[in-house]
């Protein structure tokens, strides 16, 4: 299991905690896994989100691996100018 | 894709990485000869002009095109019609390009015309006729929040609620960063201070506006030469929305004068194209300054609320903003960005930001160089100033005190990696401008800022040629001198003078996908990419070298530009140049070229301090800048010249968006302002000259420690220079711009 | 639409073309006779994009009718270099990295050529008030500056010392909105 914690306006998403366990090896298993069990993470999903790892944010490189104790935190979609 | 930091490379002696080597560019730039958006011309061209909704809100009844239709030389007029069914992520771009049901701001596009001449298309325009009906709009990002504001889109019910609510509304979403308890740090403070402040919309205001030609065959292939600053965006985009098969349309960016972020979408080029292939020849386009103005994606207004508390060491016990901005007529203003990066400065144990998502009736925002944060970073580098100031406490102090460094809680939530806010501000507190004397009427300001940079997927190619030149293709369109700092990663790698690289911007036919240039990221991605390219070619050229000696390739090792035995075991052997192994190319296996296709990782964020002394002048309410020094991380800058352009660059465009720049709007809800002359921009004489101090914190994630830089140097100007100027004339300013009205408002004088 | 014909003289060289009445001379120079160095930033002579010099006087060429140009001698960003020998002050801006994007220095380089023309020994805050008629969105103006400012000293340097002080820059000698 993965603590994936989500920024504030997702908590009501997954139950009203700012994080949930969920299983998973790499980012995409715990999107998957969150879009599954969450109908309010499915959408945010859909519409995009940036993904940290240890603080290293992925844009949608979903396939990057991730371990129990990383720090994972779902952000919304950046941009840039 | 992750490259592995490369912690030798980092420290080691650069040969051309560091240097300020002359741009490939720069004689075409200098004589006139580069190619931009409108300096293009195709064989039997026509020219394209946009009708616009001079209403804020209206709903179109009826377009009548058919007089226009009849003038001698027009080949084609478009409308809404013109432009069928989309993928669902491509509709609010469809129907920005071209109003649908309604005309949502002043300026919207509501049908196009390509005639043989711009006068004869002028004329066209004249002859369409459209019935609108008028509705009440608002422009203003609060009324827009009020329960009684004319609705604008009856399908858009406000997103992160608890629950959603039933009725529509112009709030498309609200947003919530932050941990600990905001409200138990506030009781722990010895000083609370609780403001709220306003700032204006802003344009990129990039010189050169949008341009394109778009050519349309009968065989369904086209091609397009645009300035922009993604032409794998434009080509996708605009595919998309004409159902055209990718591989059938081919781009080319011209030269790009200027993006800001302000050319990371598509406006006139799906209109364009979709004239062309109804004209079925070339049709070129080019916006006006004024429609740049009133139908471009400016960046958003702001409402801001900011309570922090802080104890009388200057510790920051808790920090809690709402922020509010209007992102025009449809939903995806900065605001979660602003709210992410706004408290990003500080270690805090309780932070909370909120962020509401707002529409109104106005053009649709574009990303404007680090979108939404010099708003939210105005708003909380005030009030810290403020508090600094009421408890008498150093603000480059205080700063230090409660910066973020290395593994600390970011305030929107992961951990930091390796970060030099803290060198910036070392580097200020040192610098000889801290100290200096100030006069009567001046006032001095500082003002921390972040922003997060981007990598993104990037794909270069790099071929070596027969002469041991090297052929460089990136595919991300070059505003600030990137091809001079990506060849010279290129050089360096392999190990050859900078000048014997050419690195061009190939099309979109040419190269794999590129990201858009935006999020600070072409330097850092294409940079990496053009290493791994080099790298990737290396290996090949090692490969001939031991064949033409007969030895394995484990033999081999690429120092400095040669091939060489890797120990006296390997047989002695004269050192092979990187052009000796290119002149015999062709005999031993065919031509070197080396690759890179990534999605880089790795950006690492990046912080700058800026301080500004500043005059203000009672009588007028006039502000001069007197002196500006800004510090920021580069991680390694790899042509220096270009990094202080940057830091210069931004440090300005700050000054106009806190002394002068704002879109006007009257009662009707029509823009004021749609020029250079109303919408003033610094010119020469305001300005002092802008130093710079370029702190270098390598980033572990880039294989030479580069960080971006091009964004991060917007974000501090507006709190600095306002912290200035209330310095100066010893009050509070909480609202841009801080136009002589404004601030005489603000001095109780009008 | 009626088309005038105009003969004048560009970069030194004799040029005839036939442009609409309300066409302007931009228009014209960039459409007409592919001389696209000057630019279009606004149309309105607020941002000097399109700086040129007329009969020796700097002006904005979207400010002026192409028929107007009857006569008349005409430089235009192409014509600084002498061959491949640079301007000085485009190698200045070269080696001050005083261009990023570069759309605005065509304009830029006109402009500070009339200045340098008229004043060798232009202070900063000159240069400064000189070019407040061409807008830069990248540099900052900074590096820009300090090229002119380069350019003239070296300029100087090249001439022979004048006992006499530098003759001031004249208001005059720019035509714009």
């Amino acid at each position: 299991m993965v603590r994936v914690q989500v920024w504030g306006s997702l908590k009501p998403a997954i139950g009203g905690d700012d994080s949930v366990e969920v299983e998973g090896e790499t980012i995409n298993d715990l999107l998957k896994a969150l879009s599954e069990q969450y109908p309010g993470m499915a959408e945010a999903v859909r519409r995009g989100v940036s993904v940290t790892v240890n603080g290293e944010m992925y844009a949608n490189a979903v396939m990057v691996p991730v371990k129990p104790d990383d720090e994972v935190f779902i952000l919304p979609k950046l941009v840039g100018g | 894709m992750n490259v592995q930091p490369d912690n030798k490379a980092m420290k080691r002696d650069f040969d051309i990485v560091g240097k300020r080597t002359p741009r490939p560019d720069g004689i075409d730039k200098v004589t006139g000869r580069a190619r931009f958006g409108a300096d293009m011309s195709m064989p039997g061209m026509l020219w394209g002009l946009v009708l616009r909704s001079p209403h804020a809100h209206a709903k179109i009844k009826r377009i009548d095109t058919s007089k226009a239709e009849k003038l001698n030389g027009v080949h084609a007029i478009v409308t809404s019609k013109d432009f069928g069914p989309c993928d669902d992520s491509l509709l609010d771009i469809r129907e920005n390009v071209m109003a649908r049901e309604k005309a949502l701001y002043d300026g919207h596009a509501v049908a196009a015309v390509a005639a043989v001449s711009r006068s004869v298309a002028r004329q066209a325009l004249k002859l369409i006729k459209v019935d609108y009906q008028v509705l009440p709009h608002v422009t203003d990002v609060d009324e827009a929040m009020k329960p009684d504001a004319p609705v604008i889109n009856d399908k858009l019910f406000t997103k992160g609620l608890d629950k959603t609510p039933k009725k529509p509304s112009n709030i498309a979403e609200r947003f919530e960063f932050g941990h600990g308890e905001v409200e138990k740090g506030f009781k722990e403070a010895d000083l609370v201070i609780e403001r709220t402040f306003r700032t204006e919309a802003t344009h990129q205001g990039y010189i050169e506006p949008h341009a394109c030609v778009a050519s349309m065959g009968a065989d369904g292939r086209g091609e397009m030469w645009v300035c922009t600053q993604g032409h794998f965006m434009v080509r996708n985009t605009c595919a998309g929305l004409l159902g055209i098969d990718v591989s059938n349309l081919r781009v080319t960016a011209s030269e790009i004068g200027g993006g800001f972020g302000g050319k990371t979408t598509v406006f006139i080029e799906p209109v364009a194209l979709a004239l062309s292939l109804k004209a079925n020849r070339p049709v070129k386009m080019v916006m006006s300054r004024e429609e740049v103005l009133r139908a471009s994606g400016p960046t958003s207004s702001s409402s801001i609320d900011v309570k922090i508390g802080m104890k009388k060491d200057g510790t920051i016990t808790a920090g809690d903003a709402t922020l509010r901005y209007q992102g025009g007529a449809f939903p995806g203003s900065a605001v979660p960005y602003g709210a992410m990066a706004c408290f990003a400065p500080y270690d805090l144990k309780n932070v909370r930001a909120i962020g509401w998502d707002v529409i109104a009736n106005r053009p649709k925002q574009a990303a404007y160089r680090a979108p939404g944060a010099p708003m939210g970073a105005y708003a909380i580098e005030s009030v810290i100033d403020e508090l600094c100031r009421e408890l008498k406490l150093d603000p480059i102090d205080v700063r230090l005190k409660n910066a973020s460094s290395d593994g600390s809680k970011a305030s929107y939530g992961p951990n930091f990696g390796v970060i030099g806010l803290k060198a910036t501000l070392e580097a200020a507190k040192n610098h000889p401008h801290w100290k200096a004397k100030l006069g009567k009427n001046q006032g001095r300001g500082v003002a921390c800022g972040f922003w997060f940079n981007f990598g993104g997927e990037t794909s270069v190619s790099l071929n070596v040629n027969v002469d041991g030149t090297v052929g460089l293709s990136v595919g991300t369109p070059d505003i600030g001198g990137s091809r001079a700092s990506i060849g010279n990663m290129a050089a360096e790698e392999l190990g050859i003078p900078h000048d014997k690289v050419r690195c061009i911007i190939a099309d979109t036919a040419s190269l794999g996908y590129n990201d858009v240039t935006d999020g600070s990221r072409v330097t850092f991605a294409s940079g990496m990419a053009a290493i791994q390219a080099a790298r990737d070619a290396i290996g090949k050229l090692c490969e001939r070298a031991a064949k033409i000696w007969g030895i394995p390739v484990d033999a081999v090792v690429w120092e400095k530009g040669h091939a060489r035995p890797a120990s006296p075991n390997a047989g002695k052997h004269e050192p092979l140049s990187l052009a000796d192994i290119a002149a015999q190319a062709g005999a031993t296996g065919g031509p070197i070229a080396g690759h890179c296709e990534i999605n880089a990782e790795g950006a690492g964020v990046s912080f700058a301090t800026h301080m500004v002394d500043s005059e203000v002048d009672p009588e007028t309410g006039h502000v001069k800048i007197l002196r500006y020094t800004v510090f920021q991380d580069a991680g390694k800058a790899v042509h220096p010249s270009y990094v202080e352009g940057q830091f210069q660059g931004g440090a300005v465009q700050g000054i106009g968006w806190a002394l002068n720049e704002e879109y006007i709007y009257s009662k009707d809800g029509r823009l004021q302002n749609p020029g250079f002359l109303d919408y003033r921009i610094p010119v020469c004489s305001d300005l002092p000259m802008i130093d710079t101090v370029i702190v270098e914190v390598p980033n572990p994630g880039h294989p030479y420690g580069v960080r971006g830089v091009g964004e991060t140097s917007i974000v501090p100007p507006l709190a600095a220079i306002s912290n200035s100027v209330s310095d100066a004339a010893k009050v509070r300013m909480t609202r841009l711009p801080m136009s002589p009205p404004n601030v005489l408002k603000a001095l109780g004088r009008i | 639409m009626f088309q005038v014909h105009v003969r004048t003289r560009i970069n030194g060289d004799d040029t005839e073309f036939s442009c609409e009445a309300d066409e302007t001379l931009l228009d014209a120079l960039r459409d007409r006779l592919g001389l696209t160095g000057a630019k279009e930033g606004c149309g309105t002579g607020d941002c000097g994009a399109c700086s040129v010099l007329v009969d020796g006087r700097l002006v904005c060429a979207c400010l002026m009718l192409g028929a107007e140009a009857e006569g008349c001698d005409i430089e235009t960003v192409e014509g600084m270099a002498d061959g491949s020998k640079l301007h000085p002050l485009q190698q200045k801006f070269l080696d001050h990295a005083a261009l990023q994007c570069g759309v605005c220095t065509p304009g830029f380089l006109v402009a500070a050529k009339s200045l340098l023309e008229r004043n060798d020994n232009p202070t900063e805050e000159e240069v400064r008030y000189w070019l407040a008629g061409n807008l830069c969105r990248c540099t900052g103006y900074d590096k820009i500056v300090r090229a002119v400012l380069d350019t003239a000293a070296d300029m100087r340097k090249a001439s022979k010392p004048k006992p006499a002080k530098a003759k001031k820059a004249s208001a005059k000698g720019r035509v714009s909105a």
